[in-house]
């Protein structure tokens, strides 16, 4: 009973050394920083409202078995293009978010679709040329917002435009805008401002993830998740199946990329998206997701976590060493340090996983032979 | 008889030269022709041609050693190496504790690559080590590792006990510079060896021999006994394990060889530019040399020295091209755009390919 109970915690300790990992870091860091409870409880609502819609849009890709999908960076570039028209043509509040949200839709579609159709050329690493897509779409996306948008879409307004005569300056103001979906509804509690419409967008977006697992198609990329081979031959489409995920997934991203970028108030034209993809995947990962399964609670297990330990780093990196810029890459170190761990725990559960169903066939074929006899 | 055997020539000759396009690649094509019309236009828009080759030369030299280093991984089997900046690290470390040692002029070149090796060959022992447990799974996760290493370092570069006057911040006196200045130190040690200047054209001798130097040796190394077993494990494993081989050690070998390139790439890399540069700047380093050498006809598990050379001259000639010849011809900087997409949609050309062997 006992032996049983010690083995349950060590089982326990060893799936979610991440999230322990994380518990850990936060517990020492937050009462270095120095932070009051309230200013830190504050904060993490905020960036839980501001980043989880779009972490959710990497739930569908891993559902479907395509791993940790790199390409979200499409999606948000979707967004940001939305959002640069929408603010061209003068549309704030909840209109130009409603707006944004729907011209985002088609670039989405296009853009999920193109990298649907790559990934399916690529399997089996999905993963680095998911990786490699953002970097391919990012020079892309310059070509349009840099070069494009002035002489061939048309940009009225100066205040966004570059002062040569086209492009697009390295910030687009939101202030109209800023914070409106979080604002309208909000309550107050004890200090604490909880944005509740976001949170109720969330929530509609957890029930449709929820629900679209048990429908057919929902069914049919665990499937293709599973085993690709089994479910073609079960007559399920994985091309088609793969490349839908891929679609939804980048819509969802557009989508979390207005949300996101309403609550910061501006748009950094040219880095904003980059860093997502990044910062989305490490928090899904503190969470205890992994490659190949991943849950609603990681990822506001995740965003809290991960943000607690973005906000205290470097204030408590500052007094630990005198120097805060220590804590600003301590902060990045981790970011990259928990997606990378992540990676080669997944590979080498993936290689156990497979000695041992390899074990478990010998010793079928051994007992089998045994029979025979 | 006769009629068919000219129809049976006819074929062959279509056919070849398609083989030849299918096996030297469209994207490939597309980049040497753009590279070649970069150079016809040049003179017309008013960029000096022998600047311009003489740059390309430059920069070549600058890089060639770093993407000499992806191909004993892409050999043995572990794709292309995008932890790179692991490598580039050593060559950092090497590089500042020369200079904190107090090596000046040549020297200092030649303490930087002995102090480097211990790092690379411990630091490549130990990724190398980790890629034989993934095996399947190495390109993401040498990105990761790769990046991890970087942002570990833009630690440790600001908590090591560098003193030198010239490395460290002049009003803290401690934590390395960003861009540390190498005159004094080992700043164009190879390239100013043997120079030729005739007119606007400059060859850095010193650097191209270097280079050839080194990939001789790999070229050499690749028909030994162990170079052979090296390829064998990368086209079939299974096969080569057969035939005695054993394919962990192999790989780990490959591993080591090409993060101690990687280190001496960057060495050489810093002497032609002039500069060290340290924190997030080796962190994008990776990926150039990754499409370099596959803009040279490498694939992910294939790759030849010839591929290194023609690559990179490929690569570096847009990279250097562009900006001069787009500038004067459109009045529009797009030089940019337009390496993101060539490098970018190489590897992903590269990454999209059916390979065999791999996996």
């Amino acid at each position: 009973m006992n032996n049983g109970f010690g083995k349950k915690i060590r089982n326990f300790i060893f799936d979610n050394t991440v999230p322990l990992m994380f518990v850990l870091i936060c517990a020492v860091c937050i009462p270095l920083s120095g932070f009051s409870f309230s200013y830190l409880l504050n904060e993490i609502v905020t960036r839980m409202g501001r980043n989880i819609f779009l972490i959710l849009c990497l739930l569908i890709p891993i559902m479907a078995g395509m791993g940790l999908n790199f390409g979200m960076t499409l999606g948000a570039m979707a967004g940001e293009i939305a959002l640069i028209l929408v603010s061209d043509w003068q549309i704030w509040g909840i209109p130009g978010v409603v707006l944004a949200m729907i011209l985002s839709i088609p670039i989405s579609v296009l853009l999920g679709y193109f990298c649907g159709k790559i990934l399916n050329m690529a399997k089996g690493r999905e993963m680095i040329t998911s990786y490699i897509i953002s970097f391919f779409m990012n020079g892309i996306y310059q070509l349009i917002v840099l070069y494009m948008m002035g002489p061939i879409i048309p940009i009225k307004h100066s205040s966004i435009k570059l002062p040569r005569g086209y492009g697009i300056r390295n910030t687009v103001s939101l202030l109209n805008m800023r914070q409106c979906l979080d604002n309208l509804l909000a309550v107050r509690i004890g200090g604490v401002k909880i944005p509740v419409l976001t949170f109720m967008i969330i929530g509609v977006l957890c029930l449709f993830i929820i629900w679209f697992r048990k429908t057919k198609l929902g069914q049919d990329m665990r499937a293709v998740g599973q085993d690709m081979n089994v479910a073609r031959d079960a007559g399920i489409q994985v091309e088609r199946t793969r490349i839908i995920s891929m679609i939804m997934s980048t819509v969802l991203a557009g989508f979390g990329m207005v949300i996101y970028l309403q609550n910061m108030g501006n748009i950094a034209t040219y880095s904003s998206h980059s860093q997502i993809g990044m910062f989305c995947i490490a928090a899904l990962l503190v969470g205890g997701a992994s490659v190949d399964k991943a849950s609603i609670g990681n990822v506001f297990l995740g965003v809290i976590l991960f943000h607690t330990m973005f906000i205290v780093a470097p204030k408590a990196g500052a007094q630990i060493t005198g120097d805060s810029m220590i804590g600003e890459y301590f902060r990045v170190f981790v970011s990259y340090g928990v997606i990378t761990v992540s990676l080669i725990m997944y590979e080498t559960k993936k290689r156990k996983n497979k000695s041992l169903v390899g074990q478990q066939l010998a010793q079928a074929q051994k007992e089998e032979a045994k029979a025979h006899e | 008889m006769n009629e068919s055997l000219a129809d049976r020539n006819n074929y062959t000759v279509r056919d070849r030269v398609k083989s030849m396009i299918a096996n030297f690649g469209l994207p490939r094509l597309i980049i040497a022709a753009f590279l070649l019309l970069l150079f016809i236009a040049a003179p017309f828009v008013g960029a000096d041609f022998w600047t311009q080759i003489s740059n390309t030369i430059n920069r070549f030299s600058w890089n060639a050693v770093m993407v000499l280093a992806m191909v004993p991984m892409i050999h043995s089997g572990c794709g292309l190496n995008f932890g790179l900046p692991l490598g580039i690290i050593s060559g950092l470390l090497g590089a500042t504790l020369s200079i904190e040692f107090g090596f000046t002029g040549p020297m200092s070149f030649v303490m930087a690559i002995l102090i480097a090796t211990p790092f690379a060959l411990l630091l490549g022992a130990g990724y190398g080590w980790l890629l034989n447990k993934i095996k399947g799974g190495e390109m993401m996760i040498a990105t990761y590792v790769g990046f991890s290493s970087v942002s570990f370092m833009c630690m440790m570069w600001l908590l090591l006990p560098y003193h030198s006057p010239t490395m460290v911040w002049g009003f803290a006196g401690k934590g390395l510079r960003t861009t540390i200045s190498l005159e004094g130190f080992y700043d164009k040690v190879l390239a100013g060896f043997l120079q030729i200047r005739i007119g606007n054209l400059s060859i850095p001798t010193g650097t191209l021999l270097f280079f050839a130097l080194l990939a001789f040796l790999m070229w050499a190394f690749l028909h030994t006994k162990t170079g052979t077993a090296m390829t064998a494990v990368g086209s079939n494993p299974t096969f080569a394990r057969a035939a005695g081989v054993n394919v962990d050690r192999m790989r780990l070998l490959s591993v080591v060889m090409s993060t101690w390139l990687a280190a001496i790439g960057i060495l050489v890399y810093e002497q032609g530019f002039g500069f060290i540069q340290l924190y997030m700047a080796p962190f994008y380093m990776a990926l150039p040399a990754v499409s370099a050498i596959l803009i040279g006809g490498a694939s992910v598990n294939k790759a030849s020295i010839a591929n290194v050379i023609i690559g990179t001259f490929l690569f570096q000639g847009i990279v250097t091209m562009t900006p001069t010849v787009m500038n004067n011809m459109i009045h529009m900087d797009m030089s940019e755009v337009i390496r993101v997409v060539a490098s970018q949609g190489m590897i992903l050309y590269a990454l999209t390919r059916k390979t065999e062997g791999t996996k």
